[in-house]
Formats: C-alpha cells, structure tokens, sequence
C-alpha cells in the first residue's frame, strides 16, 4: 500500500558491494498527544553508512538522537522519512518502508540488535537466553550450549549462574548476557547500545576483543559506546550526530 | 511463493452489527503460518466479536474470511457445509478459552480431554493415545498420576494448562486464544506464557491472541493490532507499537501500563 504512496521519490540508491547500511535523510518527530500534541524533534537528515566489516559509532551527546537511530535501523522505531537501505543477501531492504514481516525475517537472518536492557522472561535459563538465536538457525543444541559456555566463560559470568534466569542479576552480570546472546551468532549487521555500560575494565576489554573478531568476520557494526577507549578500540570512524540535530 | 509467503488466513472487511450496534467494522488482516498476531484493545472494542467471526462462530454482517484448506486453496469459510466446519475445528484448529469451563469437557479426565482429540483425528489404539496424552501432560507440566482426574479437581492454572494440551495435541495449524492469562495469579501467569511460548514456537503454530494485557502480547506476538470501537486503529511489529505508538489512544493504553 506504501509504494504508491513514495512512486514521486527518487527509488534509494542501490547499495554497492561493500556497503551493508546506508540511511539517507532519516527524520523523526515523536508526537506525544497525551501532552497536548507536543513534537518532541529527533533527527533531522540523519545520513550515514556503514561498510562490512567496519565498527561505526554514533557520537554526540545524550539527548541527540544516537538511541533513537539505532532503535529506527532495527525497526522499532518508525521513520517519518528517509530510507534505510540493509543487504539482505542480494536483496535490499528498506527498513524504513519494509512490512512487519519482512523486518521479522532481516532481524532472524541478518540483523542483530544488542540493547542497554535485558529484557528478562520469566523462567527462562540464562543458557536458553543465549543459545535461542543459534537454536532458531537450526544449530544443534549441544552445540549451542557449548558456544555460549565458551562465550560466557570469556565474559566472566560465573558458571553458578548459566542456568539460572537473570532476573536476579546485577546490571553488569544481564549486561553481559545480553552480549554473549547478541554475539552468539553470526550476523551481518550489529547493533549495539552501550555495550559495555555496567562492565568493570576487564570485561570491558573482553567486550572490544569481541567486537574486534566480528569486524575480522566482516560484520557491519554500528554503536553508541560512552566510554572514550573503548570507542577508540573499537571504532573506525565516528559519525556526529549533532549534525542531524532537530533540536528546537 | 513458499508456504510460509502464504497467508494462511485472510479477513477482508469483517463487520458485525448487533442490532444497529456496531461489534467490528471493516476489519481486514491476514495471518501467515507460524505467526503470532496479537489483537489488543479494552472491553468493548470488539476484539472478541473479531475472534468469534474469525474461528467462525459468529456469521460476519458483511465481509468474509477465507482458509488456505489442505488443498492448498483459500476457501471462503462461509462456503463450507456444518460438517466439513466442525472437522476443520476438530483437526487443523484450536480455540483456547480464558474460562476453561467452556474449552474442557469438566466431567471427562484429564487424560480424555486430551486423547479426545487425537480420536477425533483417526487415532484408534488405546495404548498409544494414552502414551501421546500423557506425554502431552507432561510437556504442560501436569504430573502423569492426575491422567485419571477430571479437571474439576484442578487449580485455574492447571486448567489452562490442560486446555492448551487438548489444543496443541493435534498440531494444529492455527489457534485461536480468547485472555488465556486473564483471571490468573500472576505467578501462574508467568508459568503459562512461557509455557505457551515455547510451545508454540516448538510447534511453529499460528496464533491470534485476543489479551487486554499489553505484556501478554509483547512476550507472545510478532504483529499486533490495536482496536478501539470496532475498528483497528493501528497496526505493526509488536514492539515498534509498543515502543513507538502513533495514536493518541495507542499512546493512552501503553502509558496506562504500570511498570514493574
């Protein structure tokens, strides 16, 4: 139903071999109607790319839009207008425009988003947690198990832990799940909020080495990370995001 | 197109009046095989008279709803003789309701309700529909010594559980749940969306999920719709609705959601 309505636009330029995100023009504008309509502005023409195996992070200080980008490539949040271009494979995906199920499946294969926030569910084994991506992509389960045991265990979650749910974990101890899940499995695009907020410096460095071997893979990678070394470990290059500043 | 490019149900301008009041207006959606759409909205928003037009219990004042049958068509499902109906509700559907009175047969064991079903599918030898409805009992944690108890003598939450086995015994293709948590402890709750949600995953069902409960739908749906008076009022990937609402009512209903 949407492709009538953007038949005027110039269609995205296609993305080249190398390229594994591209946004052009991304705007954004929350509109709060329980606040009398306020418009509270994001981003205005957020444009940027990120290559295969190249770390990115977006820069800028709190308030600027950098979670609320990461949070529109993954498609959980809408786009007023603009285009975000993903490889699929041969194909491309404009996240931006994709139906629900289309973004379903690019989050399944291709996509995935490591959040600040462990979104913890009842009963579920922080092993389960883990393993549940390389599960869905048909990897036997004893050899799921033993890749999270790997990737725990270099993380420094204590082994008391794996099989219980985190709920009841510090910060630190979910964050570190949440990384090892998103880690797990080979993607072509990661995205990461914060990745090492809540780590002390020993699991922060376990974190960049982490980050180093996916960007060897060829993994696009694209990041807010707060804390100066670790963005100057990780990151190849930094994309301001003050410049696509909607502030009012 | 693969199966799964298929949709699996089709609804197009489903409408129900009550007299001259409206139930469900002009609702049209589509459910693919193995996903899980959620159709949220307060008492009174039509979200059951939806579910009841689409499992067919209720006839649409207009609009219709077509099933992908064995075949492999889609089958206008008000086209179909009362016989060929209740055999696509006996093998291929199930309908988990949030009052298990209506969804077990009270009086029949625990074990009957659930081998009742596999017979309904063909199944002959005693000693295997015995050994398959315990092990379903089993999977929905119930402990294989209450097989011969009916579910009179159960807690609410066991008699969820056991509804969902009767359900999901025959691996149906699409299920239809009307508040399965509503009425619930919350700590039962718990046990029985995690319980549903791997199993449904397991099973790679189809579900529409008819839940006042915003949680509910965020931990089991992949789409969600949200409706107010009758109509959809908005419609997406379940988190991006949640996260990212675009109606003024969309915004009231996430924003009237205490957090824990």
């Amino acid at each position: 139903m949407t492709d009538l309505a953007f038949s005027h636009a110039a269609p995205p330029r296609p993305l080249n071999g190398h390229v594994m995100l591209r946004a052009s023009g991304l705007a954004k504008t929350f509109t709060l109607h329980l606040r009398d309509g306020v418009r509270l502005p994001v981003v205005d023409g957020a444009s940027f790319e990120v290559a295969k195996g190249e770390c990115v992070a977006l820069g800028g200080p709190s308030g600027a839009g950098k979670s609320s980008i990461l949070k529109m490539v993954f498609g959980n949040y809408r786009v007023d207008s603009g285009s975000i271009l993903i490889a699929d494979g041969h194909e491309t995906v404009d996240v931006a425009r994709a139906a629900p199920r289309r973004i379903l499946k690019l989050r399944r294969e291709r996509i995935c988003y490591v959040s600040q926030f462990l979104r913890v569910i009842p009963r579920v084994s922080t092993l389960d947690i883990v393993t549940e991506p390389l599960r869905l992509d048909g990897v036997p389960a004893e050899e799921a198990a033993r890749k999270a045991r790997d990737l725990l265990a270099r993380l420094n979650l204590p082994e008391r832990l794996w099989a219980l749910p985190p709920a009841t974990f510090s910060g630190g101890e979910q964050q570190r799940v949440n990384v090892a899940r998103g880690f797990i499995a080979r993607r072509d695009l990661l995205l990461l909020d914060e990745p090492t907020a809540s780590l002390d410096a020993q699991n922060s460095a376990a974190v960049v080495s982490l980050i180093s071997e996916k960007k060897a893979e060829g993994t696009a990678l694209l990041g807010i990370f707060h804390d100066a070394q670790v963005r100057e470990a990780v990151a190849d290059r930094i994309v301001d995001v003050t410049r696509f500043g909607a502030s009012t | 197109m693969s199966m799964v490019d298929m949709p699996l149900l089709v609804a197009e301008g489903l409408t129900k009046y009550y007299g001259a009041r409206p139930g469900c207006l002009e609702v049209d959606l589509e459910v693919h095989p193995g996903e899980v759409l959620a159709i949220v909205g307060e008492s009174g928003s039509g979200k059951s008279t939806l579910l009841s037009l689409l499992a067919t219990e209720l006839a649409p004042t207009s609009g219709r709803v077509r099933y992908r049958m064995g075949d492999n068509a889609l089958r206008d499902l008000a086209t179909l003789t009362e016989a060929e109906r209740r055999l696509l509700l006996r093998t291929q559907w199930g309908f988990v309701r949030q009052n298990a009175e209506q969804g077990l047969r009270m009086a029949v064991s625990a074990g009957g309700n659930v081998g009742e079903r596999l017979m309904a599918v063909g199944w002959r030898n005693y000693g295997d529909i015995r050994e398959e409805a315990t092990g379903w009992l089993s999977r929905v944690e119930i402990a294989s010594d209450r097989i011969d108890d009916d579910p009179r003598a159960f807690s609410g939450g066991m008699r969820q559980r056991l509804q969902i086995a009767r359900n999901l015994v025959t691996r149906p293709r699409l299920v239809f749940m009307d508040e399965p948590t509503g009425g619930l402890d919350v700590s039962v709750q718990a046990r029985l969306l995690d319980l549903i949600r791997s199993l449904v995953a397991d099973l790679g069902v189809a579900v529409i999920i008819v839940t006042h409960d915003l949680a509910v739908a965020r931990l089991l749906s992949h789409r969600i719709m949200v409706m107010r008076r009758g109509r959809v009022i908005e419609t997406g990937l379940t988190d991006q609705v949640l996260d990212d609402p675009r109606e003024p009512y969309t915004q009231l209903l996430v924003a009237s959601v205490l957090a824990a």
